[in-house]
Parts: structure tokens; C-alpha cells; sequence
């Protein structure tokens, strides 16, 4: 009986997978509401929840892709993959307000540059104190710290080490967390609570999975907001990394 | 027919990651630049296109409504195949250069705000 679940739940990994989410979400907004009197969100603690699980599917298999290594969550890969996150982010622009989109143009440019310029400096500077002195490495970490997308994409064209790439790779996943689980427990203070605000938070951050969680987390209506503004910012990252900021990186080192 | 709301919906999403694929390519970057965005414009006019026709009807809507439910657990899922491990093995730098830059963009956010809120 029992060997014979265990099958059908591998065969079936979509729905293993959405039998598992539904009980992460439904003990997560159990929790929410009865320990934490709903200070801190159901979606943010399931999240959190998520991202335990892909520890732990880590340290079980060894592999890179958290939980969906195992082989009877593979589902999960499926339902948190490229195509389905694609497909449910631009559901969610339904209903979006078009003329609020319009007004936040110029905020959304200077929140996108700021925010790659931000996050790749923090990244240099922290990257020479630990002593890494070649441009490539020092802007290849830097670009992780930008996203986990930008940096492996900057240091292949850069011709980085793995140990740079590796490091560029962790930063940017820090990153996504954090963002993650900060913009819920900080959308008061920053007032994120705006079609307006959420735009800059979006080109801000950037990171997709971080700002995609971290507003889900925080009111699901300013998704499509935040969603439009960030999709813009790693493509700046990856166009600026391996030229502009390689550049004055290496000016910058040469003094 | 629900069906014709998913279809739409997976229209725009395919249209507009090729649009970003494509701008991508055109700037020499090996990244999907803004498709998702694209996908998201073009389903808002063409939504708003077939219903301004009287075309796009509550079972339509209904099919795209469900995805658009969907999405948090998706994100629950997708927050579940990260690579938590390598980021926290990733040590002392990787965790500062994460941490920091994303504390000062989010003290950032407040200024930028205010700095363009439409009237």
C-alpha cells in the first residue's frame, strides 16, 4: 500500500507537488493567524516555509535545485519553474491599472539604474576588502551581488574563475532571500502599500524571484507593478556588467 | 470558454518573452530583457480590447483569474528549488555582498518614491 503511494506520487510529481504547496499554505496561514496574529503573512511565512524546504532538500542530495532534487518532489521544479512562474506573473497584470503604469516612467529609470549601480558598488567594495584585487573577479562578484543572473552572465564573458563565479552565484541568492523575507516586514516602513511605490520598489530590487515573493508576501495586487518595473533590470545588469562596470572597475583598480 | 482566456493568456506570455528574447539579442545581452513586462502589456490591451467588443466574458476571465490565484504558491515552489545551501556556504562575502547592497537600495525606495509621485 504504502509502496504503491510512494509510486504514484513519483509518477505524478505536478500533483505531489501541488498536494505538498497546498499544505505548506495551509499551515503557513494556520500559523499566521493563530501564533502571530496575523503579524506576520501567511504567503510571507510559506515562502520562508519554501526556501527551509530547499535547504533541507540541499543538504539531502547535495544538488542545486533545493527540494526539487528529491526525487519525489521533482514535481515542485515543475510547478516553480521558468514556465509556469512566467505564465502566473502575467496573470496576474490582469485587471492592472494601465494609467498607473504610464505615471511612474521616470522614478522606474533612476530606480533601475540606482539600483544595479547600488548593489553592484556594495558588491565591488566588499569583494576588494576580502581581498580579490583582479577586475574580473571583483566585478564578477559584484554582478552577483546585482543578481544571480547578472553575474554568471558577466563573469562568463569576462572569463572569470568557478570561485568567483561560485561566490557571484551565492551573493546574488543572498540577495533573492533577503528580499524575500524583508519586503513584507518592511513594506510599512518604506510605504509599500501604492501601484506607484511598488514600480520603484520593483526597478529598485530587481531581483525577480525576490520581488515576486517579496510582494506576494506583502499585498498580491502590486505584483504586476513591481513584476513590470523589475523585468527591466536584469537585462540593464547583464548589458552594463561585462562593459561599462568591468571598465571602471579596472580603471578603478589600476590606481 | 475558459480555455480562450488560458490561450490568451499564454499568447501574451510567449509573444512577449520572444519580444524580450529578441531585445535582448539586439542589445548583445544574453538575457530576456523586460518579456515578462511586454507579456503583461499585452494582455492588459488585448483583455481590454475584446471586452471593450463585448468578446472577453466572465469564462474567459475566469481563466486567466485562476493563474493569477495560482501565483503564490507557484512562488512557494519556486522559493522551494533555490539554492539555499550555496548561498549560505557561500560565507562571510557572499552573504555581505548580498546583505548590503539590498539594504541600501531598500532605504533608497522611500526617496525615489517621493521623488516621482504622480499627481
Amino acid at each position: 500500500m504504502i509502496e504503491l503511494l510512494r509510486q504514484s506520487l513519483l509518477k505524478n510529481g505536478l500533483l505531489t507537488a501541488f498536494a505538498l504547496v497546498g499544505a505548506l499554505m495551509g499551515l503557513s496561514y494556520f500559523i499566521s493567524t493563530r501564533l502571530t496574529r496575523g503579524r506576520l503573512h501567511g504567503s510571507a511565512l510559506a515562502v520562508f516555509g519554501g526556501l527551509v524546504l530547499a535547504y533541507v532538500g540541499g543538504m539531502i542530495t547535495g544538488g542545486k535545485n533545493g527540494l526539487a532534487d528529491v526525487p519525489m518532489f521533482a514535481g515542485v521544479g515543475l510547478m516553480g519553474g521558468a514556465m509556469l512562474r512566467d505564465f502566473a506573473i502575467v496573470a496576474t497584470a490582469f485587471g492592472a491599472s494601465f494609467s498607473e503604469l504610464k505615471k511612474s516612467g521616470l522614478p522606474v529609470v533612476i530606480g533601475l539604474f540606482s539600483g544595479v549601480l547600488v548593489s553592484f558598488a556594495c558588491g565591488a567594495v566588499i569583494a576588494v576588502v576580502f581581498g580579490y584585487h583582479d577586475a574580473v573577479s571583483v566585478t564578477t562578484i559584484a554582478a552577483g551581488a546585482v543578481t544571480y543572473i547578472v553575474g554568471p552572465v558577466t563573469g562568463a564573458s569576462l572569463g572569470a574563475s568557478s570561485e568567483a563565479m561560485a561566490l557571484s552565484i551565492a551573493a546574488g541568492l543572498v540577495k533573492s532571500i533577503v528580499v524575500m523575507i524583508a519586503t513584507p516586514l518592511l513594506a510599512k516602513k518604506i510605504g509599500l502599500d501604492n501601484p506607484h511605490t511598488a514600480m520603484v520598489y520593483g526597478a529598485t530590487m530587481g531581483t525577480h524571484s525576490g520581488v515576486s515573493a517579496g510582494l506576494a508576501a506583502t499585498d498580491p495586487k502590486l505584483v504586476p507593478y513591481g513584476i513590470m518595473a523589475a523585468t527591466f533590470y536584469t537585462g540593464l545588469g547583464c548589458l552594463l556588467g561585462p562593459s561599462a562596470l568591468f571598465l571602471a572597475v579596472r580603471a578603478l583598480l589600476r590606481v | 470558454m475558459t480555455i480562450y482566456g488560458v490561450a490568451l493568456l499564454a499568447v501574451s506570455t510567449l509573444v512577449g518573452l520572444t519580444l524580450g528574447d529578441e531585445l535582448g539579442a539586439l542589445l548583445g545581452v544574453k538575457a530576456n530583457i523586460g518579456g515578462v513586462g511586454f507579456a503583461m502589456l499585452l494582455l492588459i490591451f488585448s483583455t481590454d480590447w475584446l471586452k471593450a467588443r463585448g468578446r472577453f466574458t466572465p469564462p474567459s476571465a475566469a481563466g486567466v483569474v485562476f493563474w493569477s490565484n495560482m501565483y503564490i504558491p507557484i512562488v512557494v515552489a519556486m522559493a522551494a528549488q533555490q539554492n539555499v545551501l550555496a548561498s549560505v556556504k557561500g560565507g562571510p562575502l557572499a552573504i555581505l555582498a548580498g546583505v548590503a547592497g539590498t539594504a541600501i537600495s531598500f532605504a533608497m525606495i522611500p526617496a525615489l518614491a517621493r521623488l516621482g509621485r504622480p499627481k
